[in-house]
């Protein structure tokens, strides 16, 4: 088989996030591979260690995004893809999926590709709105928040979790699957994959390179745009106490005081 | 200028309209004229006229049966529905993202998601969310002249109309469902809890760990309050109490009035989804947990002595 990951370089959960001008501050140190795509680099693999075949790790962002393709090179993807172009700055989901569905169409004119994987959201905007996208821009079968991932005789199938019901979705390949962290448990990269992945190729395009005009995307194309962002304050006036065997009853006096029983 | 057509796709299961989806109309009247988009077999009397009630002035049906749980055909069904609507409001669910996202593509709306209001600003829909682990207040306007905006469980008041409600309009849409790759082999439906649902209480109590396993104080507290039950992933990892329960970016996101966190320490992904909540309260033994941070009212001590007195207490005031 062979399979793409997307992968999207965001900051880092434990670190202080912030917005400047409009768009999510993103740097060097702070910057990591988005924790829940670790979950779909990890389904990529074991498929193919189940079928055979290689995987790839695209990326679309700026230069420092080269850190979220060496981490899935890390944890053992084979062929790592960067696409990163001045002009695709402050690009909305809708432009991103463009970019990555002309990465995408390159490689499997190469050579097919079965599937591409995605994670279930991107933990800095926790959208989840770019695996359609992708899907609709790639015009394949889509498969949304897989729990569970299975291939056999060139169809896809997957168990969804809603809210309402579980669900068992079938499709034929090539298909956009995003997994949940449901999905698997990811591996830990192990110290010669991590040795590897620090010289391995990771090979650069440009938006000219995967054929997506500069007009049609970064901040200028974006349907959307953030106008105004500014930290939440702490919450005021917090109150904590410690139980002496009364703890239960100023619980309880907080809660009659602020009106909430 | 007339009042701009709001579409508003709302949300039912077995004829019984989502709490959400009140919020949705009411919002839908501060920006317009509300009409409701009702996919599935066909609407009630009685959810009809609820639907009048919270403002919607229609109802256009699209009797796509099953079909409606695929989002391709959903979304086909609710574009047929809403060609008129400058914006068009859904539930802000997994499955609704899918739909904004394909019926962006097909009328090149924009989309904002996960917001907890909207409104015109010099004839564009400004939306506003949290982010970050709700660390952050984010506004976003759309640029283009149709929006869609996803609205957060919880994050408008749903006010029925004061007046005399007119019972709407009932209209059936013409749909072609679109015939689609996937194909949904098997459903197995969820048995709907009791009590409110996660996303939409208003007062929701959370156990993780430190229950060890053991949520009958916690269910005692939440109903209690009239609110539901919540967990950590830990703890349904633990297979202590099911999926459904779990808070949290992965999991449900809730923006409760109130919302009490019982032997949960407060890891940045639970935090993700109930951060925005009103008040927050915390119980724990670790004076250090993190969930101390973000509360309004920690008491560092065992939920088990905790929770028993506090449940007395507020029997005793309720008494008086
Ligand atoms: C990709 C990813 C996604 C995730 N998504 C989510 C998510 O959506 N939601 C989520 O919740 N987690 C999520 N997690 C897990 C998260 O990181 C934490 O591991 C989890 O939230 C911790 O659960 P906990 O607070 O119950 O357990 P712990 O962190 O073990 O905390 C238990 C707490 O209970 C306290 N305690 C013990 N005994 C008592 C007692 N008798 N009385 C009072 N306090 C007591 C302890 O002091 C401790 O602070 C995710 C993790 C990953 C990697
Ligand atoms: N810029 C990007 N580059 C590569 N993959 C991305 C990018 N943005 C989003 N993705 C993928 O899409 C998934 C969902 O992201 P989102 O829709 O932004 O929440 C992520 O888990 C990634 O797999």
């Amino acid at each position: 088989m062979r399979i793409l990951v997307t992968v999207k370089y965001v900051p880092d959960l434990q670190s202080n996030r912030s917005f400047t001008d409009g768009t999510v501050t993103r740097t060097a140190e702070d910057g990591t591979m988005n924790e829940l795509d670790e979950n779909a680099v990890e389904a990529a693999l074991q498929l193919v260690e189940q079928h055979g075949g290689e995987v790839y790790a695209l990326t679309v962002g700026p230069a420092d995004a080269v850190a979220a393709v060496r981490k899935a090179l890390q944890l053992g993807v084979h062929h790592a893809i960067h696409v990163t172009d001045e002009a695709a700055a402050g690009s909305d989901v809708f432009a991103t999926a463009k970019v990555l569905a002309g990465a995408i169409s390159k490689v499997h004119a190469e050579e097919p590709l079965d599937m591409v994987i995605t994670g279930m959201a991107a933990l800095d905007g926790l959208t989840s709105m770019l695996p359609t996208a992708l899907a609709v821009e790639l015009d394949w079968s889509q498969l949304s928040l897989a729990s569970s991932l299975e291939v056999a005789d060139g169809k896809a199938t997957i168990v969804r979790h809603l809210p309402d019901a579980h669900e068992t979705v079938v499709a034929p390949l090539p298909a956009v699957v995003s997994v949940t962290d449901e999905a698997n448990k990811p591996r830990y990269p192990n110290f010669k994959l991590i040795m590897a992945a620090r010289n391995a190729p990771v090979t650069t395009w440009s938006l000219a390179d995967v054929g997506v005009d500069a007009k049609s995307v970064g901040a200028s194309a974006s349907r959307t745009t953030v106008v105004d962002a500014s930290p939440r304050p702490a919450r005021q006036n917090v109150t904590i106490v410690t139980d002496k065997g009364e703890g239960g009853t100023e619980l309880a006096a907080f809660l009659i005081e602020r009106g909430l029983v | 200028m007339s009042s701009p057509k709001i579409a508003v796709l709302i949300e039912h299961r077995g004829g019984q309209i989502a709490q959400p989806s009140l919020e949705a109309l009411t919002l839908a009247r501060s920006l317009g004229t509300p009409v409701a988009v009702w996919l599935g077999s066909e609407v009630l009397a009685d959810a009809a006229n609820e639907l009048g009630l919270y403002g919607a002035t229609e109802v256009r049906v699209a009797s796509i049966g099953d079909d409606a749980r695929h989002p391709t055909k959903a979304a086909a069904a609710v574009e047929a529905a809403s060609r008129d609507a400058a914006v068009l409001l859904v539930v802000s669910t997994f499955v609704n993202k899918e739909i904004a996202t394909r019926l962006a593509l097909s009328t090149g709306a924009g989309v904002v998601v996960d917001a907890a209001g909207a409104e015109f600003v010099d004839g564009r829909i400004e939306a506003f969310k949290t982010v970050f682990a709700a660390t952050w207040n984010v506004r976003c306007r759309i640029n283009t002249g149709k929006a869609i905006v996803g609205v957060r469980p919880n994050t408008t008041l749903a006010v029925a109309l004061d007046q005399e409600a007119v019972a709407p309009l009932v209209v059936d849409v013409d749909v072609t469902v679109p015939e689609t790759r996937e194909a949904l082999t098997h459903v197995e439906p969820i048995e709907a809890g009791e009590g409110v649902p996660l996303a939409e209480a208003s007062v929701v109590v959370s156990g993780g760990r430190g229950t060890g396993g053991d949520y009958t104080l916690v269910r005692e507290f939440a109903e209690l309050l009239g609110g539901a039950v919540g967990a950590s992933r830990d703890a349904t990892d633990e297979g202590w109490i099911s999926h459904e329960h779990m808070v949290g970016q992965t999991g449900t996101t809730v923006t409760p009035a109130l919302y009490v966190a019982c032997g949960i320490s407060g890891a940045i992904h639970h935090r993700g989804g109930m951060q925005a909540s009103g008040t927050v309260v915390a119980v724990n033994l670790d004076p250090d947990a993190p969930i101390f941070e973000i509360c309004d009212f920690g008491v560092v001590g065992s939920l088990f002595d905790v929770l028993p007195q506090a449940i007395e207490k507020i029997k005793e005031h309720r008494g008086a």
